[in-house]
């Protein structure tokens, strides 16, 4: 928890040291961190303490996204540091990655950089007998622990860097008959790492720097209930205004409420609906528009910019309802996506089309908390969800009958309370949708 | 609450064992079934009084071996359970002792039971000794919608440190540290009702409620062998549920209100033993509460062959299970859907995407078929 | 659950019978299959009430435990089980053909496989809780068993976990089979009581399937199809059968108990014959066939194995090989899976709903279209099809087709029901397209996001290495030497 008093900044800068101290004294260091914690400072700050050893350091991320990131940051924040990047043949490096890393597909033609950055299932390729004095293992809760398995061979020690909050690893088979191993391969690397090393430093960011105050306790209170942050902003540090004027619809109404409290629910009449159900499609698509349309400045501690479409996303539960939410004509520039490839991103203003809109029963997807996490906690200012009335009677309504394994721990925060959480406070944030025509 | 002794008519409440309170869970949406249990009544014998006998029978076989392996476990003072603990949990291996609460002179009724129990358990949350205590058939309370239901856990064991440990014996195996997931799940909702009634009772008593752990102790035979093996059990997700659950029974006072004045789901026997009541009537009343059908009653209520006959008659989509409800948006009855399948109805409001999808299902599976 | 099925569903309900989900067979179906049936002791985990198995409908060998409770008595049944299944085992391993394989020895695969077919899920679990209790047994020291039982134990074993294997068929649950290629018009947890389920596909002359399914509910009439057994049945016939028999241990009483089985599996027997014969009826899909292959490769190797002494399977999985195992099974699922929908329209109906697929006419076609210049010149023939499928691929995104089985092809935009295709393997290598290979204006077609290609994982690291992460390398002797000791009472 939070220390009263102490500046967020200090807080935060103690940890990070603790961290770093820790390295050396421990195989394995686990760093625990909620949205907007500073998880890619951490991991860029280490690897330039790292570096700084003259020993060399691998870096895994999960995706060729997330290893460009670190890539521009590394390079960034670390210049004069030798960076490598190890990649698959069709690889095409973007732009902003130009010129900053010596890219190869084969560790020898790397020369010898100080750091090597590749995504898992690349350096599961790599392995050759050569061994890492240091790792760092990058979004680690979201690593299947079986890909860790294939190359934790390749390292001494590892620092292992993650949001224990988000979506937990799956696979299309059933992984029953491996249930309660404590080297189950379903499980996420830092589950099993934790379960043979229980000894390991377990460190958590205190401080969303993404999340503005207005959020961080919500979505702390709702998915992080045992360990909990802040927000590094205080209320009133992040404001959100609209420059073009706005009309008494419910939808301007629902977004001036959204800019002046970083809430708002669009709430549309109790209806079951089919997934893409196309009045909640039409509003979340209608939202987006309105939004760029008001024209809308953020004022943050970074200074004050214009909102453009780059700046905003809109996040739902499936795929089709994604598609369908681009079919319904969404402004060019806006991200679209799954709450799964939402993962570590940030924007500042998020339309979210809640995962139990227009259900008539909750299923095991839609409950999992941290779809709902990742969909609430991508914004530095405001966050639109669009939902059926009628969730609470759903939740309420939810059978609770699935099958319990022995010896596998249980997960928490349960997906039942998190929603139940998030819903009683959007509720004071409430706007009717205008009935449809 | 006398609204609910009308419904249940002039018989005694089915008391609540803990089964039937972990079962408050299984379909919490379904009103009917949320009255009848509020009320106590005998759903089973409603059941066979309507024609639609429940589907759950129990082998003697397997009572028979239920009974022997708690018999094996507790054998001796519960020695088997005692070196089992030990290893589990750190059990004192030469201190601990063994209270059956269960041992009182005659046959005293349950509240005396309770009592009894009640004040051996405040002594020893009270006493600072570290021995660690297995207490047999000890009888707790809990209060369940105005009712009081007396619970009867295994057994607690009280040990080192002052944590109290609720004991379940149930006699499914666990095979190379697997079991039956939803026997297990089963055994852990069980098991949350008397982790909530021995933690209540603390409470009243002045004791600090968490004292009593939410990791139970499920004890179960080995392998193929009749060999004890014990495990730890988080309940805490069970826990909240039942405290959800309980809530809820209190609002069951709204559905109740709205009833007809009058209504009875009376079983009162008449001279040949079997209820009095015409089978019609108690149909009728019956279906005065909407029930929420799912197949998923058919392992946990005893109404359930009922309530499908009646969702049948309705041509209810509720029929072919949640997962199909949701495919179809809403869609209540299966001549709706086929019909905006067909186009032969036209869509109501809001029902536009669905019967898109619906025709579209059927022109690509005309194209395929 | 797809809409597609949903409606299939609904139509059952109309029809009163069930509804075609498949327009072929996707399982192998053996010209020999055993048909095995267990029943379980209610209660107990593993302990055999009773068997029913063979290859010949008419034929039912039926073995019974009369004390399912004594352990001598249980072992007994498993040597005479091992009588029965063991010689159908070997004897497919008698006729093999040699495989060349690129980069390593060849090596012998039999030319046929076993087929168990058992009615259910719980079936097939039962077979493997039947292989734990055994695998581990000896036959010498103390508790010696037959030679044949520990044998047994490894092949059900080997059985009951090739059947956790998506796409094979080696070991089939009725049930599920059926289930596959129709729709019932009532839930799927009903439709795991066998009877039920064969009742909505081939009612009865003059009952409709829906009045069949619910008359199989009746354990009364259609006993219940293992491995529990009715209660009623348990308190009123087998219990004092097997008390009978514990006072006098005579052959009579035996055949009482037997008798009493019989009275349960004859009727279930019947049944899983008929769920072949129904299965037997439809055509095989051109998929079916390498997947048995598959199936005769793991069994062969199997067979290698423990004719070289191997020990019995562990009691769980190692770090290294769960991680090995869920790599197998994760790439025969989507292989399994592309398979079924390019083998099957109404399982491409499925990926059509979604968007994942489309079917449509080609309106456009540059098949001699290339990209880039001189030695980097490929070819890249674009194609444009219109399509009435709610088409939900982005550009991008790598699609295969029935229609030409290795080709792919990137979907370069989607727009006003058109979707222009830009193909990029599997048209010849050279200036021009290979005749045939890029689909001509007016074709119809169909494009999928399902791929089948093979893609090797990483490697694993040796057992023996695996890393402190995942608890270091295992004990050298697992404690499964104990084993053969475990009571079995």
């Amino acid at each position: 928890m939070s220390a009263p008093g102490v500046p967020a900044a200090e807080e935060a800068g103690a940890v990070v040291r603790a961290v770093l101290d820790d390295l050396p004294r421990h195989r394995g260091v686990v760093v625990d961190s909620p949205p907007g914690a500073g998880k890619s400072t951490l991991v860029v700050r280490a690897a330039g303490h790292l570096a700084a050893t003259g020993e060399p350091l691998m870096i895994i991320a999960q995706t060729n996204e997330q290893v460009d990131d670190l890539i521009v940051r590394l390079a960034a924040e670390q210049p004069g540091l030798a960076i490598g990047r190890l990649s698959a043949g069709d690889y095409s490096a973007p732009p902003r990655v130009a010129g900053k890393a010596a890219i190869a597909s084969k560790l020898p033609d790397l020369g010898e950089p100080a750091v090597v950055l590749a995504t898992a299932d690349k350096w599961a390729w790599a392995a050759g007998g050569r061994t890492w004095p240091w790792a760092i293992v990058d979004e680690a809760y979201q690593m299947r622990s079986d890909k860790l398995l294939r190359i934790a061979g390749m390292f001494e020690r590892a620092l292992f860097v993650g949001d224990p909050g988000q979506l937990d690893p799956f696979s299309v088979v059933d992984g029953e008959r491996w249930a309660g191993l404590s080297w189950d391969p379903l499980q996420s690397a830092v589950a099993v790492l934790l379960r043979h090393n229980p000894g390991l430093p377990v460190h958590r960011l205190p401080v969303s720097w993404r999340l503005p105050a207005s959020a961080a306790p919500v979505v702390s209170a709702a998915f992080y209930p045992f360990t909990g942050f802040r927000a590094g902003t205080g209320p009133g540090e992040r404001r959100l205004r609209f420059t073009a004027g706005g009309m008494r619809t419910a939808y301007d109404r629902a977004l001036e409420e959204a800019a002046a409290s970083g809430w708002a629910l669009y709430e549309l009449p109790e209806r079951h609906t089919v997934r893409t159900d196309a009045d909640a499609v039409r509003a979340v698509a209608v939202l987006a528009t309105r939004l760029l349309q008001l024209a809308p400045v953020a004022l943050s501690e970074r200074g004050e910019h214009a909102v453009g479409p780059e700046r905003v996303a809109i996040g739902a539960a499936h795929r089709d309802q994604v598609a369908a939410i681009l079919a319904a004509g969404v402004p060019p520039g806006v991200t679209v996506d799954t709450a799964n490839r939402l993962q570590g991103r940030e924007y500042d203003v998020t339309i979210v089309l809640h995962p139990l809109s227009g259900r008539r029963d909750a299923t095991a997807f839609h409950l999992e908390s941290g779809r709902l996490c990742v969909l609430t906690s991508r914004h530095r200012h405001a966050c639109v969800v669009v939902a059926r009335a009628g969730i609470p009677e759903l939740l309420d309504a939810h059978p609770t009958a699935g099958g319990v394994q022995l010896n596998v721990p249980v997960r928490f925060p349960d997906g039942w309370e998190a929603n139940q959480a998030v819903l009683a406070h959007l509720a004071e944030h409430r706007v009717a949708a205008a009935p449809l025509s | 609450m006398d609204r609910l002794d009308t419904l249940r008519g002039p018989v005694p409440p089915r008391p609540h064992d803990a089964r039937a309170i972990a079962a408050l869970a299984a379909n919490p949406g379904c009103e009917r079934r949320a009255v009848l249990d509020a009320a106590g009544v005998d759903k089973d014998a409603t059941a066979a009084h309507l024609g639609f006998p429940a589907p759950f029978g129990q082998s003697a076989f397997a009572i028979t071996r239920g009974n022997a392996f708690e018999a094996l476990v507790k054998e001796n003072g519960c020695a088997e359970l005692l070196r089992l603990l030990r290893d589990l949990l750190g059990l004192p291996v030469e201190s601990a002792g063994y209270t059956d609460l269960g041992d009182m002179a005659g046959d005293p009724p349950a509240h005396r039971r309770h009592e009894h129990t009640r004040r051996l358990i405040d002594r020893s949350a009270a006493e600072a000794d570290d021995d660690g205590t297995l207490y047999d058939h000890p009888l707790l309370r809990l209060e369940i919608a105005g009712h009081t239901a007396y619970l009867e856990p295994d057994v607690v064991a009280f040990r080192l440190g002052g944590a109290f440990h609720v004991v379940e014996v149930k006699s499914f195996a666990v095979v190379d540290g697997q079991a039956e997931p939803e026997k297990v799940a089963a055994a852990a909702r069980q098991a949350a009702v008397y982790v909530l009634a021995l933690r209540t009772m603390l409470e009243e008593l002045g004791h600090d409620p968490l004292r009593v752990s939410h990791e139970i102790v499920l004890v179960c035979p080995e392998n193929f062998a009749n060999r004890p093996v014990a495990t730890l059990v988080d309940v805490r997700r069970e826990l909240a549920v039942l405290r959800r659950q309980l809530a809820r029974m209190t609002r069951v006072g709204r559905i109740v209100d709205a009833l007809p004045p009058g209504l009875t789901f009376d079983l009162a026997p008449g001279p040949d033993g079997a209820p009095a009541r015409p089978v019609a009537e108690l149909r009728d009343a019956v279906r005065r509460v909407d029930a929420r059908y799912a197949p998923e009653c058919l392992s946990t209520c005893d109404l359930c062959f009922f309530c499908r006959d009646e969702a049948a008659g309705r041509g209810s989509t509720e029929l072919l299970g949640r997962q199909v409800r949701d495919a179809l948006g809403g869609v209540a009855t299966v001549d709706e859907a086929l019909g905006l399948a067909d186009g032969s109805i036209a869509p109501g409001e809001g029902q536009e995407e669905i019967a898109r999808l619906l025709r579209l299902a059927g022109r690509v599976y005309a194209e395929a078929g | 659950m797809s809409t597609l099925a949903a409606l299939a569903r609904l139509r059952a309900v109309r029809t009163g019978t069930a509804q075609r989900l498949a327009t072929v067979r996707h399982c192998h179906l053996s010209d020999r299959p055993m048909v095995l049936i267990p029943l379980r002791m209610a209660g107990e985990a593993a302990a055999p009430l009773a068997v029913m198995a063979g290859t010949d409908p008419a034929r039912p060998r039926l073995l019974v435990v009369p004390q399912p409770r004594d352990r001598d008595l249980r072992f007994g049944f498993a040597a005479e089980l091992a009588g029965v299944l063991l010689p159908y085992i070997e004897g497919m391993q008698k006729a093999t053909e040699t495989v060349e394989r690129r980069g390593a020895e060849p090596y012998e695969r039999s030319v046929d496989a076993p087929q168990i077919i058992v009615p259910n899920a719980g079936s097939a679990a039962f077979v493997r809780m039947l292989g734990r209790s055994t695998r581990f047994r000896r036959a010498e020291g103390p508790y010696a068993v037959h030679p044949s039982v520990p044998t047994l134990g490894r092949w059900l074993t080997y059985l009951g976990q090739r059947a956790q294997h998506p796409g094979s068929s080696l070991l089939l649950a009725a049930t599920e089979a059926l289930s596959l290629h129709w729709a019932t018009g009532q839930s799927r947890l009903e439709d795991a009581n066998l009877a039920s389920l064969v009742g909505w596909i081939d009612p009865p002359a003059g009952m409709s399937g829906a009045q069949a399914a619910r008359e199989a509910e009746d354990p009364l009439v259609w006993p219940p199809a293992g491995p529990a057994t009715d209660p009623g049945f348990d308190n009123e016939v087998l219990a004092p059968a097997i008390r009978a028999y514990e006072e006098t241990r005579s052959e009579r009483a035996a055949a009482r108990v037997r008798e009493a089985v019989r009275s349960q599996l004859d009727p279930v027997w019947r049944l899983v014959w008929r769920a072949v014969g129904l299965l037997e009826a439809l055509p095989a899909a051109p998929g079916v066939a390498s997947r048995w292959e598959a199936d005769r490769g793991s069994f062969s190797a199997f067979a290698a194995q423990l004719a070289e002494g191997a020990p019995p399977q562990p009691k769980r999985d190692g770090a290294v090989g769960a991680a090995s195992r869920l790599a197998r099974m994760e790439r025969a699922r989507s292989s399994y899976d592309a398979q079924r929908a390019y083998d099957d329209a109404l399982v491409m109906a499925e990926y059509r709903l979604t968007g994942e697929a489309f079917a449509g006419t080609v309106v456009a076609a540059e098949p001699d279209r290339a990209e880039g210049e001189g030695r980097g010149r490929k070819l890249r023939p674009l194609v444009t099809v219109r399509t009435g499928d709610p088409v939900r691929v982005a550009p991008g995104t790598r699609l295969g087709t029935p229609q030409r089985r290795g080709q792919q092809a990137e979907v370069v935009s989607v727009a006003g029901g058109e979707v222009t295709l830009k193909i990029v393997k599997g048209m010849g290598r050279g200036a021009s397209a290979t005749p045939g290979a890029v689909p001509e204006v007016g074709e119809p077609v169909c494009y999928a996001a399902l791929l089948e290609e093979f893609q090797p994982p990483p490697a694993l690291p040796a057992p023996e290495d695996t890393p402190w992460t995942h608890g270091g390398p295992p004990p050298e002797n697992p404690p499964e030497a104990e084993s053969s000791e475990e009571e079995w009472s």
